[in-house]
């Protein structure tokens, strides 16, 4: 919302600087976005005296005047047309920027010629686009004045953010009641006074909405025909201050509805009477309607779209935009003066499904004072006779309106105990008299009448909010919390706390953490286990970015990609969050993924680094499962990966076959080459949530250390198997010999070849024995 | 030939002796020549062993001149083997460093070194301030329905307050509902009040999504939210604690902030939090300055959510607040541009990342 000062001025007296200005704006809720101040910026561009503007020698169409500034008389080369011996202009002196140009003046020297400073157009000034000369200002003005001053242009421009509940400060006069509520300023009313009709209106109003709606998406309507009107430019007045405000002035009908809307909040529209055939009937768009709209867009009506219609078809969207068809022209010489109100919600629906943005859906989805509409018409009345003349008729109206008569009332003690301010009993009762809430004492609560125009309020918080924001925020003061427990509690649970440790401890690996969006690209989506269409998104950001992930691989495996883009080939990056497979909460699981790719290291004086292989990243997942605290030493190794992984080169870790644990191994190359990302990659997911968590037996000793003092002996034994037989399956099988005196096994040796036949292997073990039990 | 004949030889033999073997012990030029030395000399049939050994046959007086001698040279030569033995070990000590000389500026062996995302790092930042003022962390999904996103925190379908938030929507049901990606964090505080009994004291990090994408917005980003819920805590506690996490977070002693009446429809009264800073360049000072910058939203939790959780707003209230980790991990380290947070760079991740020990604690300072 934007308005200038001296439009402020005419609702609100007051003394105070801008800059106090802007900071009680900001402290009663309606924050400053910024101040343009035009006579700031323009300060060095005055008012000079030409004393004499000379042919320059070498160039016909410069000239060289002495220019008198009434600081001294300095020397300018000019190329405008018009500059003369005598005139006054407008100088800005070296040194200063000129805005519409984006330059710094410096002295220069210019064909030869010394120059020093601009005498300035006003497109150079950025105050118009008149560019056929210098600004020649009348002979008698005082050298050394500020153009800006004489111009008009020293109101500053304030723009203000509005909360959805401030919809009683979308009018300047809001502003003005708000300010003048916390004890800035005055407030000056409005001339409500009405204006007397001489005869009946020909056109009638009735509301024709079919069913049962409640609310009526537009529950009051009033018209009035004036005849007799005459359209055209409206005045420099009323132009200045809708420029001031960015809006375009078109003709003085359709700005008197602009200036109203901004002015008072009050949206507003002006039918072209001799365009209306019959009665206007507010109703429901019919099934194929189409209204042609004042922004030259055709719009497909649906049956819940409040349309204000004459006998024939729709003239105007509701509280939206009205139509171009009976809308005002330089030739329009009968008017219809509507002034409605219409239901927010439907307001909403409508515009938001048309994506209409207009200052009249703006106010009326945000709800406008239902007790201003009679005085809206007035005021609008007496602006149509002021600037285009005409004879009104008699106000037609139908509906009631809302009814938004509210009590609310506040416990005195509500504002210290919700507020933590100590705020006397008298001055809640003066704000809220201030604000217009008709305040009554009644011993230990304050019972108000909420004013019409603060339809955000309904309950006893709001009125303690009321109070807090007239006092003001500032007094608040800073209380410590108290301490629940002299030493804190621990704050995340078992489970948080493992996804703060899984990220450091592969960080600790050496691996980068990543964290990427949660949605990927469908085609990526169906690489990495399919794609649910419960969790597609509806209106995605992109058409690549519409698919909730059921893995965090392929984000990552993209990333290696980008990187290798851009020349890095040895990437080793991990992230830890959420994958998704279904729309409800037990959906969404937790892992720990990561990506490794390149070599382990670059080349180097010892030696160059070995391609990852599965074995790192199978190490990498069992570090984190005992970093985590999880089973690492007893977890089951088997085959099965999913299928994104090469089915030769991975695994899964479980705890028997239902609770998987984890999965890695080198990624399926044909999803690499899918994924146009140069190979290979190993990688792998910890499924955190299926880790099961150390038992909560609140013991925290451990189990004591047995040690024998007899040594250790090794012995190594070879075993010529079928050559599916795994690793494990070995390993298992020797630790499970003697529970008791083997205390380790590894594998250190493995022979396949011709000497021991086809489809054999030999597998060479270390078997540690101890006894562990005799002293 | 007498004795002192005889004893007057033998103490020469004694002297020439000791000047060969002192003379041979000299010539040894390493470890084994100098043990064949002492071998000559000491050993069991060495020349001054058998000297030893002569000694039982002479006679008492003539036995009483030699044998102190005797002893003598068996002392001198044995020093003198000693002494050559060490400074053997100390030359072949030089020339073995001498020849196992690297040039130590050699480059080390090249390592991965791992990093943790800011985000990640902010996040635990955050959580060890609020854990010392007795916070615990509360989750909940990314994927919300309507009530826990909206309706619940008095945001009903019309709210004009739902077009503030562009919200990421999933496929409508039969039944007419549609999920969607939280918006904010605040789903949480209804997931909380929902499923415990008050008192409440909880942050909620998290993934929060909105259908918004230019050079300061992202479609995902992360959010903080803070929750209080007793019987007494009220907006001037909300300033204290609020207050707290400023310094501490910053790390500055004093952070001057302002309360600005705002608007949230899940709390009444609201505000929005601004606090002092000084732009200089590209470096922006925290806690002292003449500009302010906005940096969270806050307010007194409203009734109308209470009840929405079925809490008896008249026995309960508090305060809730939240702010955004990715903005405030760029205000404190420095970060240009919210998008590079998620493009995977690896020059901005070393550049931007933790090393992993790194771990923010309340006794060892939050950052180094």
């Amino acid at each position: 919302m934007k308005f200038t000062v001296s439009w402020l001025r005419e609702y609100l007296e007051f003394d105070a600087s801008l800059d106090e200005l802007s900071e009680k704006l900001t402290s009663i809720g309606l924050e400053v976005e910024e101040i343009v101040d035009r006579a700031k910026e323009l300060e060095a561009f005055k008012v000079c005296h030409v004393i004499k503007a000379e042919q320059h020698p070498n160039a016909d169409r410069l000239r060289v005047c002495q220019v008198d500034t009434g600081e001294g008389v300095v020397q300018v080369v000019c190329g405008a047309p018009n500059a003369k011996t005598g005139m006054k202009a407008v100088f800005a002196p070296s040194g200063v920027y000129v805005p519409g140009t984006d330059l710094l003046l410096k002295p220069s020297k210019i064909r030869g010629v010394e120059s020093n400073g601009m005498l300035v157009s006003e497109r150079e000034m950025g105050v118009s686009d008149e560019h056929d000369g210098i600004i020649e200002m009348p002979e008698n003005t005082e050298i050394g004045l500020q153009y800006a001053k004489l111009a008009g242009l020293d109101d500053p421009v304030v723009e203000i953010a509005i909360t959805p509940n401030h919809q009683d400060a979308l009018g300047v006069y809001g502003i003005a009641r708000d300010l003048a509520a916390s004890g800035f300023g005055t407030l000056k009313e409005p001339d409500l006074t009405p204006v007397k009709g001489q005869f009946d209106s020909p056109i009638g109003v009735k509301l024709s909405f079919e069913g049962d709606a409640d609310p009526l998406p537009c529950s009051k309507f009033l018209g009035r025909y004036v005849r007799g009107v005459k359209n055209g430019p409206s005045p420099k007045w009323l132009q200045d201050r809708l420029i001031s405000i960015g809006l375009r002035p078109i003709s003085a009908l359709v700005d008197i509805t602009n200036f109203v809307t901004f002015d008072l909040g009050r949206p507003l529209h002006v039918f072209d009477a001799d365009k209306l055939k019959g009665d206007i009937q507010p109703r429901f768009a019919r099934a194929g309607e189409k209204l042609l709209a004042l922004d030259g867009e055709e719009y497909d009506l649906v049956e819940s779209d409040c349309v204000i219609a004459d006998d024939v078809a729709p003239q105007g969207l509701g509280g939206i935009m009205g139509g171009e068809l009976s809308g005002c022209t330089e030739e329009t010489t009968n008017v219809f003066i509507e002034a409605a109100l219409f239901d927010p919600i439907a307001i909403a629906t409508t515009g938001r499904r048309l994506g209409i943005e207009s200052d009249a859906r703006y106010r009326f989805e945000r709800g406008v004072d239902p007790a201003f509409v009679e005085n809206g018409m007035e005021v609008a009345t007496r602006l149509v006779m002021e600037l285009c003349g005409g004879e009104p008729s008699h106000v037609v109206a139908d509906g009631e309106g809302p009814d938004w008569q509210k009590s609310v009332s506040l416990r005195k003690t509500r504002v210290k105990e919700l507020g933590g301010v100590d705020v006397e009993p008298s001055e809640m009762i003066e704000i809220l008299d201030r604000l217009g809430f008709k305040p009554v004492d009644k011993g230990d609560v304050i019972e108000t009448q909420v004013p019409s125009w603060r339809m955000d309020i309904d309950a006893e918080a709001d009125l303690v909010e009321e109070v807090m924001r007239m006092h003001g925020f500032d007094k608040i003061e800073a209380v410590a919390l108290p301490r629940l427990s002299v030493v804190a509690q621990p704050s995340v649970s078992p489970k948080q706390r493992r996804v703060r440790t899984a990220k450091r401890a592969l960080a600790g690996r050496g691996m980068i953490e990543a964290v990427t969006y949660s949605f990927l690209p469908r085609a990526h989506a169906e690489l990495f286990g399919g794609v649910n269409e419960d969790i597609v998104l509806s209106n995605p950001i992109s058409s690549d970015l519409d698919v909730m992930r059921p893995s965090l691989l392929p984000n990552l495996v993209a990333a290696a990609g980008r990187n290798q883009a851009r020349g890095f080939n040895d990437i080793n990056l991990f992230e830890v969050a959420g994958e998704y497979h279904s729309d409800q909460p037990d959906g969404q699981r937790t892992v720990a993924a990561g990506i490794r790719t390149g070599l382990t290291s670059g080349r180097h004086w010892d030696g160059a680094g070995r391609a990852w292989d599965v074995f790192d990243v199978k190490a990498d997942v069992l570090d984190l499962l005992e970093a985590i605290g999880g089973p690492a030493a007893t977890a089951q190794i088997v085959t099965g990966a999913p299928q994104w992984y090469h089915p030769g080169r991975s695994g899964v870790i479980q705890l028997g076959p239902k609770m998987r644990l984890a999965a890695f191994g080198e990624l399926h190359p044909s999803v690499l080459e899918a994924m146009k990302v140069k190979g290979p990659i190993m990688g792998f997911e910890l499924y955190l949530d299926n880790v099961p968590l150390p038992k909560a037996t609140g013991k925290t000793a451990r189990d004591p250390l047995k040690v024998s003092d007899y040594q250790a002996v090794e012995r190594d034994f070879a075993f010529v198997v079928d050559q599916d037989v795994t690793a494990d399956k070995i390993l298992r099988a020797a630790r499970g010999a003697d529970k008791k005196l083997i205390t380790d096994a590894t594998i250190f040796d493995i022979y396949e070849g011709e000497r021991i036949g086809e489809g054999k292997k030999s597998i060479a073990l270390s078997i540690r024995l101890e006894h562990l039990t005799k002293h | 030939m007498g004795p002192l004949f005889l004893l007057k030889e033998t103490m020469q033999d004694i002297n020439k002796l000791e000047s060969e073997l002192l003379e041979e012990i000299g010539n040894a030029r390493d470890l084994d020549a100098l043990e064949a030395v002492r071998i000559s000399a000491m050993g069991k049939k060495g020349r001054v062993s058998l000297m030893m050994r002569g000694l039982g046959q002479m006679a008492p007086e003539e036995r009483k001149e030699i044998a102190p001698k005797l002893n003598q040279l068996k002392k001198v030569i044995g020093d003198a083997i000693d002494n050559a033995k060490a400074e053997l070990n100390r030359a072949a000590m030089e020339a073995r460093l001498a020849s196992e000389r690297v040039d130590v500026t050699l480059p080390v062996r090249p390592e991965n070194k791992g990093r943790i995302h800011p985000i990640s790092q902010v996040t635990d930042e955050i959580i060890e301030i609020f854990a010392d003022m007795g916070f615990s962390i509360a989750e909940g999904p990314d994927i919300e329905d309507d009530f826990h996103n909206f309706t619940a925190l008095n945001i009903p379908p019309e709210h004009p307050a739902r077009q503030m938030h562009d919200t990421f929507y999933l496929p409508q049901k039969e039944d007419g509902s549609r999920q969607l990606l939280r918006t904010h964090t605040s789903s949480v505080q209804i997931r909380t009040m929902e499923n415990k009994q008050p008192p409440h004291r909880i942050v909620v990090p998290g993934r929060t999504y909105r259908s918004d994408s230019d050079q300061t917005h992202t479609p995902m980003f992360n959010q903080i939210e803070g929750l209080v819920i007793d019987k007494t805590s009220h907006m001037g506690h909300l300033k204290g604690v609020l207050k707290e996490f400023c310094r501490a977070f910053f790390e500055v002693d004093d952070v001057e902030m302002r309360f600005r009446p705002s608007y949230f429809p899940f709390t009444e009264p609201s505000a929005e939090m601004d606090i002092r800073c000084t732009f200089a360049g590209d470096h922006i000072k925290i806690g002292e300055g003449d500009d302010w910058m906005e940096i969270l939203g806050c307010g007194m939790v409203n009734p109308k959510v209470l009840a929405h959780c079925g809490i008896d707003p008249n026995e309960y209230q508090g305060f809730a607040w939240g702010m955004g980790i990715d903005r405030i991990a760029m205000l404190k380290y420095g970060i240009p541009d919210l998008r590079a947070f998620f493009d995977c760079d690896l020059r901005w991740l070393k550049h931007y990342g933790f090393v992993p020990l790194d771990v923010p604690t309340l006794g060892g300072g939050l950052s180094r």
